[in-house]
């Protein structure tokens, strides 16, 4: 397993948000989280990237804590010296992007390994442009952001988040903000890591997507994981009504 | 008195005008980022206090505070300010731009998308690194049309050292005027002053242009 959740609790000022979640994804996975906003799955991804803290549960990386339940039924995290190593495990890319503006792509690729992991210059100037060239937009490398299409910065995105050498990556609504023929070639570069057997959790509203390139869907509604399986399984053949009614929506 | 003794005689004033307008920079940019970052301080007890001095900072001329500065360790202490003048004004001015430095970088820091800090949260940054790399270049370029025009008001805001008798263009111009019965010491003052600011909009509008290179 690279990454194990059990029992995950997180509300918002008294709104349940994720009641007693347990997932886990073993290594070269491709998971789909999908379900109606509101349901949880953003959430759910920021409290395994350590955006949000949660309320009750255990997250395990690579069979180490890094948070769990105590006691008095208080999360408890590592302490703040070893969460850069937890971190270091897991990569988020955001719906919106969040590349830097004033970086140019390349420096945006280059400049947390640098400068957070150590790494040399050199090497990771090497490793940014082997992924620019794997996603197409090796000539992009002087940019700046401002400069580029959605598509193409969500794929800077996610060559940045790949040049950590994260064990996962986690996709949060990868190409909700991208016009819908720039969704293509995010959704192409995905499935190419897929087949790279890359670990990926991807929360996603293209369900032929989720459908194709995931080994395993997980439906969530109402801060729970109403049902998870096979992707042919949860798409043609659900079990439960509510994901019936979710999935009989995005059919129309 | 010629038109050229005046001259040499309020260049003495504009040095020193020059030096309460880069002293109270060096003073009040770097605190002003001190002030704005306590402003958010997770004490309450930091943050009222703050904005307490902001509120008083602004909401006072600062003529009056300048004359707090040099007169109120005398009353309030008994000290000898014989030596205190030109220390009380630097300690005035600072203290008064400071503060609304502060607001303009707090506004700055503001309107950071909170995507940024996730951003760099997720990629392993530490808050120093974070503030340091990625937030701080970005509001710089946010602020600059402002600082630009808190620069241009403190030069012209120099002139209110004249308060506390020190001797710089405008205290020159006003007692040379006087002794003289002549119009030309104002001139020179006038036309000193918006030389110097033509100078500061040409510096400001390089360092706006050198970040013009992103959106």
């Amino acid at each position: 397993m690279i990454i194990e959740m059990n029992n995950i609790e997180k509300h918002f000022e008294g709104l349940e948000v994720l009641k007693d979640i347990s997932f886990g994804v073993d290594s070269g996975e491709v998971v789909s989280i999908i379900g109606p906003s509101g349901s949880g799955k953003s959430t759910l991804l920021r409290c395994a990237t350590f955006l949000e803290k949660i309320d009750g549960g255990e997250i395990i990386y690579m069979g180490q804590k890094a948070a769990h339940t105590d006691e008095q039924g208080n999360a408890v995290y590592v302490p703040h010296h070893e969460m850069g190593k937890f971190r270091g495990y897991c990569g988020l890319v955001f719906q919106q992007f969040n590349l830097f503006p004033h970086y140019s792509i390349l420096k945006n690729i280059t400049d947390a390994p640098i400068h957070v992991q150590g790494r040399s210059r050199d090497e990771a100037e090497a490793t940014a442009m082997e992924l620019l060239g794997k996603m197409g937009i090796a000539d992009k490398a002087d940019a700046y952001p401002y400069q580029l299409s959605g598509g193409q910065q969500q794929r800077v995105a996610i060559a940045r988040a790949l040049a950590m050498k994260p064990e996962i990556l986690f996709f949060d609504e990868p190409t909700s903000a991208l016009d819908p023929e720039l969704t293509g070639e995010v959704l192409k570069v995905i499935r190419q890591l897929a087949e790279e057997k890359m670990t990926m959790v991807v929360v996603t509203h293209e369900m032929p997507f989720a459908k194709a390139v995931s080994n395993r869907v997980l439906f969530m509604d109402g801060g729970v994981i109403v049902e998870q399986g096979d992707p042919r399984e949860v798409f043609e053949n659900p079990k439960e009504e509510r994901t019936r009614q979710f999935l009989r929506v995005f059919e129309q | 008195m010629t038109f050229s003794t005046m001259l040499s005689t309020m260049a003495d004033g504009m040095l020193k005008t020059g030096a309460i307008f880069f002293l109270t920079l060096i003073g009040s940019l770097p605190l002003g980022m001190i002030v704005a970052l306590l402003r958010k301080s997770r004490f309450t007890l930091v943050r009222g206090i703050i904005s307490v001095y902001i509120s008083i900072m602004r909401g006072t001329p600062l003529m009056l505070q300048l004359l707090v500065w040099y007169f109120g360790p005398y009353y309030l202490f008994g000290m000898n300010i014989g030596n205190w003048r030109f220390p009380a004004l630097i300690v005035g001015f600072v203290l008064n731009y400071a503060a609304y430095f502060a607001e303009i970088y707090r506004g700055g820091i503001e309107s950071i998308p909170v995507g940024q800090y996730e951003a760099a949260e997720v990629l392993g940054y530490t808050k120093t690194q974070t503030f340091m790399r990625i937030i701080l270049p970005q509001v710089m370029k946010i602020i600059m049309p402002s600082i630009t025009n808190e620069v241009i008001t403190l030069v012209k805001d120099t002139s209110l050292a004249f308060t506390l008798a020190y001797q710089e263009v405008f205290s020159l111009a006003k007692q040379i005027s006087a002794s003289q019965t002549s119009f030309m010491p104002f001139v020179i003052a006038g036309v000193f002053y918006f030389v110097a600011n033509y100078v500061v909009e040409i510096a400001m509008n390089r360092i706006e242009k050198s970040m013009d290179y992103y959106k």
